[in-house]
């Protein structure tokens, strides 16, 4: 059995990460996976967090996610997210205030919907301040 | 005979008009480059998308369950078109060949009875289509990708739309219309089925091989992913199709531009050689004057 398994992350706009790792893991929407050569066949939504891939058994890269879907098989595992930040790039401003337009967006929010969308947003915007650098 | 200052007159305006287009067909150029690019960095994902999509499809395509997004909603008689156009003129035949190919189908189908819907998508298929078919559109979204380029979050907005309408059971299938990039010279006019989803035969071709037919684990199960992952491929899929037709837009503007440039050309100096000519004329005409007076004392 191989030791890495080839490891995708894409968001609408681009290709984000493509390479080979050895293990990933994985915000799924009923907690996270870890994802190692072998796994077997998985298809799973994902909730906003973080993905970490490792790399001599320690987090080398960590990337912030949106909600999007995982697959995984014996040897890749590719994430589509509707967005995607290396935890390296992201601007302390710029979380922040997209921090505040969420929380303003929940407080006005008319209906179920509208709010759940705010309730993902502000999520999402605080694991981005909170990762910032 | 027009007179020498009317044709400097004509001269300058045409001269005028050539650096416009010859501007504009630079900036087309320039823009066409950032759309291709952004378009060929979107592929991963919907491939990869309907990848996803086609192996579920699989599954749960036999299922009497299966949702009715992926397998229609078994009628036939509500049809919806997204119809993506421009927003800006002067970019040759690009959005016509749109509304026209959308003007046929839409007959056809009315003469078959059935009820047709229109969602416009950038102003000047709005514009073109109002007049004939005013009373089918049901919604329109102009001024897409004024910050260079579509975004997603504005794909995501139309294909959350397109999901709450079905939802409501205000159509049966959804056809998105789009100018295909072919090359710079060439755009094709492309329907596209979105519901009921028609995988790609390529991609469901490729999954077999890809699976080796195993069943995939689901999280949290095959429904809950299904019921999400179908919006977002709307989305994504409109996606697609919005970038293909900016890049569409920007070649078309480019090829259009670029003739315009050049039939001015040819104008210009089709004028010069007039000009010159009058003008040589006119000096004949007035030395024969002088010499005919000087003979006549």
């Amino acid at each position: 059995m191989a030791d890495t398994l080839q490891f995708e992350l894409v968001a609408p706009e681009r290709l984000i990460f493509s390479g080979e790792v050895e293990m990933v893991v994985v915000p799924g929407a009923e907690g996270d996976f870890g994802v190692l050569p072998g796994h077997s066949l998985l298809l799973s939504t994902l909730r906003p967090g973080v993905i970490e891939i490792y790399e001599n058994e320690k987090p080398k890269d960590r990337y912030v996610v949106a909600e999007g879907f995982a697959e995984v098989t014996g040897e890749r595992c590719t994430v589509l997210s509707t967005e995607a930040f290396e935890t390296g790039a992201i601007d302390r401003a710029e979380a922040e205030a997209r921090l505040e337009r969420a929380q303003l967006g929940l407080r006005d929010a008319d209906g179920d919907e509208e709010r759940a969308k705010y309730e993902r947003e502000v999520e999402l915007a605080e694991l981005l301040a909170a990762n910032v650098g | 005979m027009a007179s020498l200052k009317d044709l400097r007159v004509r001269i300058n305006s045409v001269r005028q008009t050539q650096k416009i287009t010859s501007a504009m067909k630079l900036v087309a150029a320039s823009k066409l480059r950032r759309a291709q690019e952004a378009a060929e960095a979107a592929r991963p994902f919907s491939e990869r998308m309907e990848r996803m999509v086609g192996s579920l499809a699989q599954i749960m395509g036999e299922r009497e369950d299966a949702p009715a997004m992926l397998r229609g909603t078994g009628r036939d008689e509500t049809h919806l078109f997204v119809v993506a156009t421009a927003d800006r003129g002067l970019c040759g035949g690009f959005n016509s060949s749109i509304t026209r190919a959308t003007r046929a189908r839409l007959k056809e189908l009315g003469e078959q009875g059935k009820t047709t819907k229109i969602i416009c998508v950038g102003r000047k298929g709005r514009e073109q289509l109002r007049r004939e078919f005013g009373a089918m559109i049901v919604d329109h979204t102009d001024g897409i990708g004024r910050s260079g380029g579509p975004s997603f979050e504005e794909a995501d907005e139309i294909g959350r739309g397109l999901a709450r309408r079905f939802e409501d059971g205000e159509f049966d299938t959804c056809t998105v219309v789009y100018n295909r990039f072919r090359t710079v010279m060439s755009q094709v006019v492309t329907f596209q089925q979105l519901i009921p989803f028609s995988p790609p035969e390529q991609a469901a071709a490729e999954e077999v091989e890809d699976t080796g037919g195993a069943i995939y684990e689901f999280e949290p199960d095959e429904e809950m992913i299904l019921s999400d992952l179908l919006p977002r491929n709307l989305s994504i899929q409109i996606f697609r199709s919005l970038l293909e037709n900016a890049a569409s837009e920007q070649g078309a503007r480019m090829t259009a531009m670029d003739s315009a440039t050049r039939n001015a050309g040819e104008m210009i100096d089709k004028l010069t050689l007039h000009y010159n000519r009058t003008r040589q004329a006119q000096i004949t005409k007035e030395l024969i004057e002088i010499i005919s007076g000087a003979e006549a004392l």
